[in-house]
């Protein structure tokens, strides 16, 4: 009944005894949700291959696990994984540099921009596969071109990341350094990196998430080793356990970089960010 | 005929315009010269364009009709925000603006003359508004500048302390022979410092006085009548304005 009053209605906030999870708590209780929720990956892979009932069409975790290890011991899986994480580091270096300080000039200078954007959103709108075609075709079928071929791919992303943070650096202190006339270098790495860092961090994130995976590309069209390589050739023999445990042991080793060096260091990046 | 090491402002008009809006005059006919060891308090109501002079006066504001022509040497500067980098710890905002060719500044003396001190090593986001607004003008001084310029530093300060802070950085300016430019709205502070009491006034604000200051020593009772006289003139420096 709807006649204005508010007869029996209460309103009610959260009782003042509830209890407040401290830092450790709540970190306890993230871990084991992520655990928890790993373990049913490895659950409904295992359910599946179950459910599929041929080890060639889906095998199950333990016999990918099995013939990782045969791989190992063999010396092809570090091998082709070395070649691999070599071509990653090296384009993802190449493609940092470059869109960072193409990114930051883009940032600072609007005429910068207006000759480099138009390259950019080309460059983001190209298939990868025809980047990597045309730079084997062009450069060769060696490492050079692997290499050039991941970075224009991957470049254009960083750029624009950075761009954004060049565009967001505060006036105010740009103001501060011009008035007591900082050297250029100083300027940059006193007041500028410090603000750049996060977008750095962020692309640097994204971009090895994507670098392996365009690498893996480059190798599966044209190199004679790597991960891709091998992806590649267990495919031709139809070999989905060789397939799985490559890509698996692959992707587990990036998810280890990025948890271990690249979580950490945007963490850091940030923390002025929080305390100010 | 002021020298080469004197402070030169002229600004025949100035107008900020807004894109789509009719630009609008905010300053017209100020004019003043400054020479070393001389301080200069600039006066007027919030918006008056205080704030604006000092920026033309730095050359981070050059959309305007005139001319200034700031002294050779090194500028100290404290914004009406404190713009410390939160980052760098307070000992490092103070060196990061000493280049090559300053003396390396005492930072525990500077942070004893703004009043604060042991604090060199705490960030800037540890400190009130207030103290850090002292920091940012212990940076100022950490150049050992020809030129001071200051906007509002006193602000959020109690009278006392504003007061206090005020004479000790006028002494130090004095004594390194530093032009002063000060934008204020306390007068009492204006005229315990300053050579020259400078006011902006109108829509735009013209300066509509240029006043020194009597010697406080050999003639107190001449400050006061320039008081009362600029209290009549300009009812609103008698305010918070």
């Amino acid at each position: 009944m709807d006649d204005g009053r508010l007869d029996g209605a209460r309103i009610e906030g959260a009782p003042l005894t509830t209890p407040v999870a401290g830092g450790g708590e709540a970190r306890l209780s993230v871990t084991t949700i992520r655990g928890l929720s790993m373990l049913s990956v490895l659950a409904a892979w295992w359910l599946g291959a179950w459910f599929a009932g041929s080890p060639q069409l889906l095998p199950g975790p333990a016999r990918v696990v099995a013939f990782a290890w045969r791989e190992t011991l063999d010396g092809a899986l570090p091998a082709n994984i070395g070649f691999t994480v070599a071509r990653v580091i090296a384009a993802f270096a190449v493609a940092m540099l470059a869109g960072s300080v193409a990114g930051y000039l883009a940032g600072r200078s609007r005429r910068v921009d207006a000759v480099l954007d138009p390259w950019v959103v080309i460059a983001l709108n190209l298939p990868v596969l025809v980047v990597v075609v045309l730079t084997y075709i062009w450069v060769g079928l060696n490492d050079l071109a692997a290499v050039l071929a991941v970075a224009i791919a991957k470049a254009p992303t960083v750029f624009v990341t950075i761009r954004e943070g060049a565009r967001a650096l505060d006036p105010q202190l740009e103001e501060l350094a011009r008035v007591y006339r900082l050297p250029f270098g100083r300027r940059l790495r006193r007041i500028e990196a410090p603000q750049l860092l996060p977008y750095l961090a962020a692309a640097a994130r994204s971009g090895l998430s994507i670098t392996w995976k365009i690498v893996l590309i480059v190798e599966l069209l044209g190199r004679p080793n790597g991960v891709g390589f091998a992806l590649n050739m267990y495919f031709q023999s139809f070999n989905v356990t060789g397939i799985l445990a490559y890509g698996c042991t692959f992707a587990a080793i990036m998810l280890v970089a990025e948890t271990a060096l690249l979580q950490p260091w945007e963490r850091r990046a940030n923390a002025w960010r929080q305390r100010a | 005929m002021p020298g080469d090491s004197a402070l030169e402002l002229r600004i025949d008009a100035k107008t900020f315009a807004v894109p789509g809006r009719v630009p609008h005059a905010v300053l017209c006919d100020v004019a003043f010269t400054a020479v070393p060891g001389e301080i200069l308090a600039l006066l007027g109501r919030s918006g008056s364009g205080k704030s604006t002079v000092l920026r033309i006066a730095l050359g981070l504001d050059r959309d305007f009709i005139g001319r200034v022509r700031m002294p050779p040497g090194r500028v100290g500067v404290v914004f009406q925000e404190p713009r410390l980098l939160p980052w760098l710890t307070l000992t490092e905002n103070l060196r990061l603006v000493v280049t090559d060719g300053v003396p390396a500044p005492d930072i525990g003396d500077l942070f004893d003359t703004v009043g604060l001190p042991g604090i060199a090593d705490r960030l800037p986001s540890e400190l009130s508004l207030g103290m850090a607004r002292r920091v940012a003008l212990a940076r100022a001084l950490a150049v050992d500048p020809d030129t001071l310029v200051l906007d509002e530093p006193f602000a959020s300060l109690d009278r006392r302390l504003g007061a206090d802070l005020a004479a000790r950085v006028a002494d130090r300016a004095r004594r390194g022979r530093a032009i002063v430019l000060l934008a204020t709205h306390e007068l009492d502070h204006a005229l315990a410092i300053a050579d020259r009491i400078l006011v902006l006034s109108g829509h735009p604000a013209t300066l509509a006085a240029n006043e020194a200051v009597p010697d406080r020593a050999a003639d107190p009772g001449g400050v006061d009548a320039l008081r009362d006289t600029l209290l009549e003139r300009f009812a609103f420096l008698g305010t918070d304005a």
